[in-house]
């Protein structure tokens, strides 16, 4: 297992941020950490993009960790189906 | 013109729902899936995000009203086009006066008196079916809550209304999109058939349903296995009783049974009408403008606006002008005609106007009383109006309230149009709602004018409260050697001594005689040294109402005082049933039978111990003999405890060894139940701690040596001060098993207390297989309790658990020292005859009140397996239960 690779994610640029991070995806060995501890509340093309990526970071077999999620941004995610997608810390 | 379309249809006519096409299926999972998405971004929101967007959809629905309404009419067919602008302007203006300044995020409503917030979790998505009837103002009434709430919703028009909704919901989509709502907040089923609607309904992430329309739709709602709201058909009645003010009544039915052509399902639809009035009151309907038929054109009327089938309205009549009915059956009316009348004289299938009619068709009856009236008001309301809506015009409040009481329905609108009334927040104070909770009657789940309160999940914070404990004991206790002298204080007319043979002959009474105030009419009330029975009780009851006494002295054991008590009960409230009183409660606070209470006291009670245990002079509780039923009967309430307790040790200086012993063990027993209770306050522990150690300390010198003063002294206040602690903390599982055993062999209670004890604290002492819920205690803290005492006692040990066995230990040596036997098989009952006995008495046991505040909640197992102990004796220290497993 390699060394973790850790993107913090800022809310006014989670979409492009998710993009650069697929890009980083497939050079990543072990996990891949995402730091939303400065994400507070994510709008509908948010959660398609984070939708995107689960799917993306599957296909590519890297387990994606979201850290510092809060609890109202949780909810908005387990009320689409989205944290069976990625493991959370912190 | 008149409308040809099927409005409504009995739900059994329903057509059965076309499988879908896997295109169909694509479709409508695409917009649960944006809803979806909608809801969870809209999850995030706070009340001020959710509010900021609330205000301009309501301004812009305000601002469409009037095109929203033509849009209604020129595609519906139904109404009236000035008259749905007004219901557009209520869907918007009064629906935001009601919720402006409403918390639906968070926390919404605090109850600090009651430790509870009421927290809001909004549903998601919601799916509603909207009516033709009533098609924008739904639309736009339902928009405003579900943000309101944050929820989404997908919207299923009726077909025959689907291009107006639609217009209207993508005027409130957009309003709400362009000040924040999330995108796909609101939707629109395109062509929506009964197969989509069935699918959506079934759909697992929708949460709710909200079907306004016919009775299909709303059992489709209901059928679905989703919750749902469903708000279905009315069938209006109106009680027009002879105080009403008719001109005020007749202008109000005429507004709303003409408002909109009626297609409000609140509107009235049938008048009864009291036989003083009615000729007065169809005479101003016919100066207002309507038009009263004859009996041939009533017949003519329920013919072809009533379908002869099935019962119910043609639908081609529904939201017609009256003119337009009219001329459709051919009845030659006034151009300006508003309203047609038709008297009837029964309800059912033989009457058919009688049922509801979304048109301005209204049926009549004349009633000759107002038994009559209200009789066929509930008949007009059982004919389809379950649950829904029901007006009365009157000016006496008690007609008003019986009507009230009558009725059936969810509204019941007074002195005000039933169908702007029931509308609520124009004419009254209900909550304005363009959805009318039907409850179980109307098939609904509730009766309520659905709002924003049920399109939420509500959650309740309910915090542990803290709950009010008591101390209660006689207001004046006399102690130490001569108390007795106090007794002279207490003026009376005419005082009765109740006590035994035996406390007489050793002339006790007389030593009380003597200081009974001086002018006192004194008689003396023998009884049989035992349990009191009824029969005692009632001779008893008959000297204190023969003599008018004003105070009864006491004297004697607790048999005796508890006599005293009971027979004051029954002289003050000879209408108690005893045996009522006896039943069982759990909390003393909540319990279903009442003690006589408010009366004045018609006799002072003064009780004076003459044994050292059972305290009963403070105690609230008597316990009375049913020869009868053969059992005991156990009274237990504050009104029962003595007014005055003499707690004088010249009476227990010549009680027999034995009862020394055997009063004295209860005592103990009392405080060390009293002590570990889950009803144990600071004021009852204080003196449960002392009363051990007193017990500790003079027990066994007053055993020894009787004539001990100090000793008698001591232990007399001793069995008082652990009276006053389990008077307040109750008492254990000890006691459930002393009563048990005691009375199936017939040993006496302190001995029968004896045996269980040193088992009982082991038992306590340990982790309990099962906890007792107890809103009084903070965690299990029993065994603490006890090493507490053990130190009080100064027994050493270093840990709680060898404290507790150090304890078992010293108890155990008291015990041997006043020659206790210490195992039930020491007392020659034969191993059979017990292992028989065991079931009953466990039974028995577990039926026993006085463990209800035991720390430890028994098993039936466990009550068996401690008689076990009891029987085996010794070595309670290295047989606790659980666990643990001590030694000393």
């Amino acid at each position: 297992m390699g060394t973790a690779a850790v993107l913090a994610i800022e809310e006014a640029s989670l979409i492009s941020l998710l993009e650069k991070a697929k890009k980083s995806l497939p050079h990543a060995s072990g996990e891949f950490v995402l730091d939303f501890s400065a994400v507070h509340r994510i709008d509908a093309a948010g959660l398609r993009a984070m939708e995107e990526f689960a799917r993306f970071a599957h296909k590519k077999e890297i387990q994606v960790v979201l850290r510092g999620v809060h609890v109202d941004l949780y909810k908005a995610l387990k009320l689409i189906g989205l944290t069976d997608q990625f493991s959370f810390v912190g | 013109m008149i409308a040809t379309e099927v409005l409504k249809k009995p739900a059994n006519s329903e057509p059965a729902a076309e499988p879908l096409s896997p295109e169909r299926v694509a479709y409508l999972e695409g917009l649960v899936r944006k809803s979806r998405m909608a809801a969870a971004v809209f999850s995030q929101f706070s009340q001020e995000d959710v509010d900021s967007i609330v205000k301009p959809m309501v301004l812009k629905g305000l601002e469409q009203a009037q095109h929203l309404a033509k849009l209604a009419v020129e595609e519906t067919r139904l109404g009236v086009m000035e008259d749905k602008v007004i219901k557009n302007m209520v869907a918007t203006e009064f629906a935001y006066n009601y919720v402006k300044d409403k918390r639906t995020v968070g926390v919404i409503r605090e109850f600090r008196d009651r430790n509870l917030t009421e927290i809001a979790e909004p549903i998601g998505v919601l799916f509603s079916l909207l009516p033709i009837t009533n098609p924008t103002s739904t639309v736009l009434f339902k928009c405003i809550i579900a943000i309101k709430t944050r929820n989404a919703v997908i919207f299923s028009p009726h077909p025959r209304s689907w291009r107006c909704c639609h217009e209207a919901i993508k005027i409130m989509y957009e309003a709400a999109l362009r000040h924040g709502a999330p995108e796909g907040v609101f939707s629109c089923v395109e062509s929506p058939t009964l197969a989509d609607n069935a699918y959506v309904m079934k759909h697992k992430d929708v949460g709710l349903i909200d079907a306004t329309g016919g009775p299909g739709v709303v059992k489709a709602a209901y059928s679905s296995g989703k919750p749902a709201l469903g708000v279905g058909p009315g069938n209006t009645p109106v009680y027009l009783e002879k105080s009403a003010d008719i001109n005020a009544a007749v202008v109000d039915i005429i507004v709303s049974k003409t408002f909109d052509n009626g297609t409000i399902c609140a509107s009235e639809q049938t008048v009864v009408i009291d036989d003083e009035i009615y000729d007065a009151v169809l005479k101003k309907f016919d100066e207002l403008g309507a038009y009263v038929c004859n009996e041939r054109e009533t017949r003519l009327l329920e013919k072809s606006v009533i379908d002869p089938q099935t019962g119910f309205m043609q639908p081609m009549a529904v939201g017609q002008s009256a003119v337009n009915i009219a001329r459709f059956i051919g009845l030659s009316v006034k151009p300006d005609t508003k309203l047609i009348i038709a008297p009837i004289r029964g309800v059912g299938r033989e009457h058919p106007l009688s049922v509801e009619k979304l048109f301005p068709v209204l049926a009549v009856y004349r009633a000759q009383t107002v038994d009559e009236a209200l009789r066929i008001c509930v008949d007009v309301n059982h004919a389809g109006g379950l649950g829904h809506t029901a007006v009365i015009f009157s000016r006496n409040d008690e007609v008003v309230r019986k009507f009230g009481v009558a009725i059936n329905t969810g509204r019941i609108i007074v002195n005000s149009p039933g169908a702007i009334g029931a509308l609520g927040g124009v004419y009254n104070d209900l909550v304005p709602t363009f959805s009318f909770g039907c409850g179980t009657g109307g098939g609904n789940s509730t009766t309520d004018n659905v709002n924003i309160y049920h399109y939420l999940n509500i959650k309740r914070l309910a915090r542990r409260t803290q709950n009010h404990m008591w101390f209660r004991v006689p207001n004046q206790i006399y102690f130490n050697m001569n108390a007795v002298e106090n007794v002279r204080q207490f003026p009376s007319r005419c005082t009765v001594i109740v006590t035994n043979p035996a406390l007489e002959q050793m002339g006790h009474v007389d030593i009380v005689r003597r200081h009974l105030c001086p002018k006192t009419h004194i008689h003396v009330s023998i009884i049989p040294d035992a349990e009191p029975e009824a029969q005692v009780i009632r001779q008893g009851v008959e000297a204190l109402s023969f003599y008018k006494a004003d105070q009864i002295v006491a004297l004697g054991g607790g048999s005796v005082i508890d006599a005293a008590k009971i027979m004051k009960l029954k002289y003050e409230s000879p209408e108690a049933d005893l045996e009522e009183l006896a039943a069982p409660f759990l909390d003393l606070r909540k319990r279903v039978v009442e003690y006589p209470s408010g009366k004045p006291a018609k006799a002072r009670l003064i009780a004076i111990p003459t044994t050292s245990g059972t305290g009963s002079e403070v105690t609230p509780f008597a316990v009375l003999t049913d020869k009868d039923r053969g059992c005991k009967v156990t009274l237990a309430d504050y009104s029962l405890t003595p007014d005055v307790a003499i707690v004088d040790p010249q009476f227990v200086i010549s009680m027999p060894k034995r009862l020394t012993a055997d009063t004295g063990i209860d005592c103990l027993t009392h405080a060390f139940e009293a002590g570990v209770s889950n009803y144990a306050s600071p004021y009852t522990d204080s003196n449960a701690m002392q009363a051990i150690r007193l017990v500790f300390k003079y027990l066994p010198i007053a055993y020894e040596k009787p004539d001990d003063e100090e000793a008698r002294s001591m232990m007399h206040n001793a069995a008082c001060i652990a009276a006053m602690a389990f008077s307040n903390a109750s008492v254990g599982v000890n006691h459930a098993l002393a009563h048990a055993f005691g009375a199936h062999f017939r040993v006496a209670h302190g001995g029968a207390n004896a045996l269980m004890l040193p088992h009982v604290i082991a038992y306590n002492a340990a982790v309990p297989a099962k906890f007792m819920p107890s809103p009084y205690t903070q965690g299990y803290v029993a065994h603490k309790k006890y090493a507490t005492v053990a130190d009080l006692l100064g027994l050493g040990g270093q840990t709680v658990e060898g404290k507790v066995a150090l304890l078992i230990s010293e108890t155990e040596k008291l015990l041997d020292r006043l020659e206790q036997p210490r195992s039930i098989a020491a007392l020659g009952i034969p191993k059979a005859d017990f292992e028989k006995a065991v079931p009953e008495m466990t039974e028995i046991a577990f039926n026993d009140p006085s463990w209800r505040s035991n720390p430890r909640m028994p098993l039936m197992s466990e009550l068996s397996d401690l008689f076990w102990k009891a029987y085996e004796g010794r070595g309670a220290f290295r047989i606790v239960s659980g666990t643990e497993t001590q030694a000393v």
